[in-house]
């Protein structure tokens, strides 16, 4: 088969491997078994990303007409600059939260549910792809719902841990469902206002017929029906709680891609189907967008930092960091919305590894709360390593991933001439120190709890996990000294975007 | 393969992380780990000594390490300026790694190879920042050296060493953060690059306004200069071994502080600029203020490591209160400064620590009469604080005359009113420890064979070698000043 070939289905190949890999993987039964067929269909997924990735860089972007329904009738995959950067995040996200997951769900999850599980989360793992990849608003809040509704399920077996992850997932549930429904509502008012669903064509009808009533209805129902789902400052109450009680591996997943798609789909639908000139976007822009923005990256840092369980304080800090990629998008700009993307990317590696790092501390000693972690850095040296160095991404000092993205953020809002954005990411980034700190402070300078005989506990932690970690961690400071990948990714994306290549 | 400057320059980060690695691999024996340690810094120095010759001669190494994109690189240039400061540097990293030796041997401390290893990259760090050829270097470093001597502030780890600690971490993170990032890339934005330029990067590039915010943002986000109000981390780092705080105060953290303030002014601001700034006039009021209220507090505290802590913060802004000024003249007091208060400074410091070894006194009025058993210890401390009073024939005197002389706008004349009183002070609160540790009868105690203690010989050679230095380098000013004058040509 030749590269043409391959590259020609692997967009449809990048959704149905893990779905009907998903499927089957729930009639394995045996988890060892469950484990390595969806470890498998992952490393495919990945591959077929990658060729994904390796046609979109050769500088052609690609459509696939599902079952060869001419669009704009049938279903459309489209793959340009933009979510070729969420197909290739997702699905390494994916294979590494498999990775990882192995010896955290023999812990978290009972033992006959766990093909279940993995099943399950192939199918999320093909939700988010697909969500990326159609052009087709109709298909979006289907993939959308796939994801989603997999996720609650995924969430809920955190339940063996602690019982919490109940109600967790059924916060998770009731939200995400409202949020769909706004989603869905928004796609019908449009494909009333403009007779059709793909978004391509929907953008070229309201160039044609210019906005109504109806429109900016069915935008405003978008916007919070997808600012649900990505967490968007005020709406944000169903993901500390998610994130926290979910399985470790769980966590790790979501909080490296699910907000991460939904916001791509914001984008897409702000950018790409409405056109960013309409006056009344760019009110909500400025008056909506970027002061929850903002708030959101200050409040939330705050919330963060008085947080005494782990992952809530990451999970606080994902919301704060949300705002900053809702910020750059807000701006308007190609700087500011490169900046966004670029963001988007290194946030997903920073916080991927500080969850897997947290992930493999309540492995080996059941660390829940940050007074837990003490001495850390004695007890899994590696572990704290890692930790800290994704930490410091996050503070977004040199060196690591998380410099680049404030950099750009910066240099957008300077070029927007938004002065009061640049002290809030100051701000956000200060009160990132403290809470970061807090954890680095905890591992190195308390000493760690002693055994019996006084001689201080040293823990061996499985390699699966670490290896994970790890990957994660050289990405972090990868990215730092060669951000070409993301910023050519953005950049392109960005321009395709603004620059009136919206279809 | 010969050795070039550019060789040299890679040296200068090479050297010191081999020397990491052979520290932690020798950890088993200490002798040998020493030695390694003891030839690390040997290496070093003559490779900074050589490369100071060639810079001397006008050879100017630049080393690109790195190419980010975006306009932003990672890459070195060594001038005249940071040659200086590496010779510093290393040199007195030398005469403090044969002190630490003695001085961690003498009092059994824990940990010692984990104590050198840091050092090690902290030394690293420092001559990374002398070398940087642009701020984004310069502030990876700023940042690596906080790190790396952070496991040092906090080597005794109690409750008081992880307290000071933690405001270490805290000021110094936060403001290079929140500060002298944003400063650092709102340069980048504006400029089109952070490199140092002779002349000035920014002269021309900005508006009034933007020149003061910028000027505030580096100044404040400099912390290791211990500008007030953000020097509390410097009295705080005090619960730190004597070796690590002779390091602080002397060989690296707040050297690099005031080295970049130099930096920061000469070759990204350009001297002209910040001279016409508004804003560099309050700056250096401010600076004036903290040299006071340095030395005043410094009078009320009894632990010595304490008074001489304060004593920096006030000293430091002598260069902080230079560099603002802006004049030539002014300038070369400054660099001057950073070179004559790192000798008078280390010698205070390796005394206190050399007291400390042989009694565990830290406090002063316990000091009487104790020049009996260490006499050499004491004379150190006695030439050093008249050097850090700024007494001719002793190297403390330069650095105020030419702050002094480069006054020549009439608002900065009364300024000499703060060098005046600091001077003043000094005498108060430095003298009296060495004179009534001669003069006073020790104060008689049950267990007075204990308070007779001689110090390990290894910390008693260092700081009377440090004090013939100041001597000696009296006699230098010439030369380190005609070695500086490239820094004033280019530009406007």
């Amino acid at each position: 088969m030749s590269f043409e070939m391959l590259l020609s289905n692997a967009a449809a190949l990048v959704v149905v491997v893990p779905l009907l890999g998903g499927a089957i993987a729930m009639l394995l039964g045996s988890s060892r078994l469950a484990w390595s067929w969806s470890l498998i269909c992952a490393l495919v997924t990945f591959s077929l990303a990658l060729v994904l990735l390796a046609g979109v860089l050769g500088g052609q972007n690609i459509s696939y007409e599902m079952g060869a329904w001419v669009s704009p009738l049938g279903i459309l995959f489209e793959i340009d600059a933009l979510n070729v950067l969420l197909i290739t995040l997702v699905s390494a996200m994916g294979l590494l939260a498999l990775l990882y997951g192995l010896p955290t769900i023999d812990q978290e999850v009972d033992r006959h549910q766990h093909a279940m599980f993995f099943g399950t989360f192939l199918i999320c793992v093909a939700g988010l792809i697909g969500v990326s990849i159609t052009g087709d608003a109709f298909n979006v809040f289907v993939f959308l719902e796939v994801s989603s509704i997999s996720t609650y399920v995924l969430v809920a077996m955190g339940s063996k841990q602690n019982r919490q992850a109940l109600t967790a997932s059924f916060n998770y549930l009731i939200l995400g469902t409202i949020g769909a429904t706004f989603f869905v509502i928004g796609v019908g008012l449009l494909y009333m206002a403009t007779g059709t669903l793909n978004m391509a064509d929907i953008s070229r009808v309201l160039a044609e017929t210019g906005s109504d009533r109806v429109v900016r209805a069915a935008f405003a129902f978008i916007v919070i029906g997808l600012g649900l789902k990505t967490a968007m400052f005020p709406l944000h109450t169903w993901l500390p709680n998610a994130y926290a009680f979910s399985p470790s591996m769980i966590g790790v997943f979501l909080a490296s891609t699910a907000t991460k798609v939904a916001l791509y789909m914001l984008i897409r639908f702000l950018y790409s189907v409405f056109s960013a000139g309409q006056s009344f976007e760019t009110a909500m822009f400025d008056y909506v967008l970027a002061p929850m923005a903002v708030t959101a990256m200050i409040v939330c840092s705050v919330q963060a930092s008085f947080q005494s369980d782990v992952r809530r304080l990451l999970a606080y800090s994902s919301v704060a960091q949300i705002g900053y990629m809702l910020l750059g998008l807000s701006m308007g700009t190609v700087a500011g919305l490169a900046a966004a993307l670029i963001h988007l990317f290194n946030h997903a590696l920073m916080k991927g590894a500080l969850f897997m790092a947290v992930g493999i501390a309540g492995l080996g000693l059941g660390v829940v709360r940050i007074s837990e972690m003490r001495g850390l850095g004695k007890t899994m040296p590696l572990t704290a390593a890692g930790l800290s160095i994704a930490g410091l991404s996050l503070m977004g000092v040199p060196l690591t991933a998380g410099f680049i993205s404030k950099y750009y953020l910066v240099i957008a809002a300077l070029e927007r001439g938004w002065w009061w954005a640049v002290v809030a990411i100051v701000v956000s980034s200060v009160l990132a120190i403290f809470y970061v700190g807090r954890m680095i402070e905890v591992m190195y300078l308390q000493e760690p709890p002693k055994t019996t005989d006084d001689a201080a506990v040293t823990v061996r932690s499985p390699i699966l996990p670490l290896i994970a970690l790890y990957v994660l961690v050289i990405a972090n400071v990868w990215f730092f000294f060669d951000p070409s990948l993301p910023m050519g990714l953005a950049n392109t994306a960005a321009n395709e975007l603004i620059g009136g290549g919206g279809s | 393969m010969n050795w070039t400057p550019e060789i040299g320059l890679a040296l200068l980060l090479l050297i010191p992380a081999l020397g990491c690695v052979g520290i932690l691999m020798s950890g088993k024996s200490p002798n040998i780990r020493d030695a390694v340690n003891l030839v690390m810094g040997a290496t070093l120095l003559a490779n900074v000594v050589a490369l100071v010759i060639a810079v001397g001669e006008g050879a100017r190494p630049t080393w690109l390490l790195v190419d980010i994109g975006g306009g932003l690189d990672i890459s070195f240039t060594l001038e005249p300026l940071g040659a200086l400061f590496a010779a510093l540097a290393s040199g007195l990293f030398l005469l403090n790694t044969i002190y630490g030796i003695g001085y961690m041997r003498g009092n059994n401390a824990k940990d010692q190879t984990r104590f050198f290893a840091f050092f090690a990259v902290a030394i690293a760090a420092t001559m990374g920042v002398a070398a940087s050829g642009n701020m984004l270097t310069l502030f990876i470093f700023y940042e690596i050296l906080t790190l790396s001597t952070f496991p040092l502030v906090t080597h005794n780890g109690d409750e008081k060493a992880r307290r000071g600690g933690r405001i270490y971490l805290g000021i110094l993170m936060a403001t290079s953060i929140g500060l002298l990032l944003p400063a650092v890339i709102i340069t980048q934005v504006f400029a089109g690059s952070t490199e140092f330029v002779a002349g000035g990067l920014l002269g021309g590039h900005l508006s009034e306004f933007l020149i003061g915010l910028l000027l505030v943002l580096y100044t404040f986000g400099i912390a290791k200069a211990a500008l007030i109000p953000v020097h509390m981390w410097l009295p705080n780092a005090m619960v730190a071994p004597t070796p690590v705080s002779a390091f602080l105060h002397a060989v690296a953290v707040v050297k690099a502080g005031v080295f970049t303030m130099v930096k920061m002014v000469v070759y990204l601001f350009g001297i002209d600029v910040v001279r016409e700034s508004a804003v560099s006039h309050w700056l250096a009021i401010l600076a004036a203020i903290t040299i006071v209220i340095g030395s005043v507090i410094a009078m009320t505290k009894d632990n010595l490591k304490a008074r001489l802590a304060w004593s920096t913060i006030g000293q430091l802004s002598y260069v902080t209160l230079g560099v603002m000024i802006a004049t030539p003249l002014a300038i070369l007091g400054a660099a001057l400064q950073i070179v004559m208060h790192a000798f008078g400074k280390i010698t205070l410091f390796m005394c206190a620590g050399a007291i400390y070894s042989a009694n565990k006194t830290v406090n002063i009025s316990k000091m009487n009469g104790m020049a009996k058993a260490m006499p050499w210890v004491f004379v150190a401390f006695f030439v050093a604080s008249l050097s850090i009073i700024g007494l001719p024939p002793f190297a403390g005197v330069w650095p105020k005359l030419l702050l002094f002389m480069g006054m020549t706008e009439p608002a900065d004349r009364w300024l000499v009113i703060a060098l005046i009183l600091s001077s003043l002070l000094n005498i108060v609160y430095l003298l009296p420890v060495s004179v009534n540790a001669f003069m006073k009868k020790p104060d008689v105690e049950p267990d007075s064979e204990v308070a007779l203690e001689k110090p390990p010989i290894l910390t008693v050679v260092p700081p009377v070698l440090t004090a013939i230095s100041v001597l000696v380098l009296f006699f230098m000013a010439e030369p380190i000043m005609e070695y500086l004058r490239p820094i004033f040509e280019g530009g406007s």
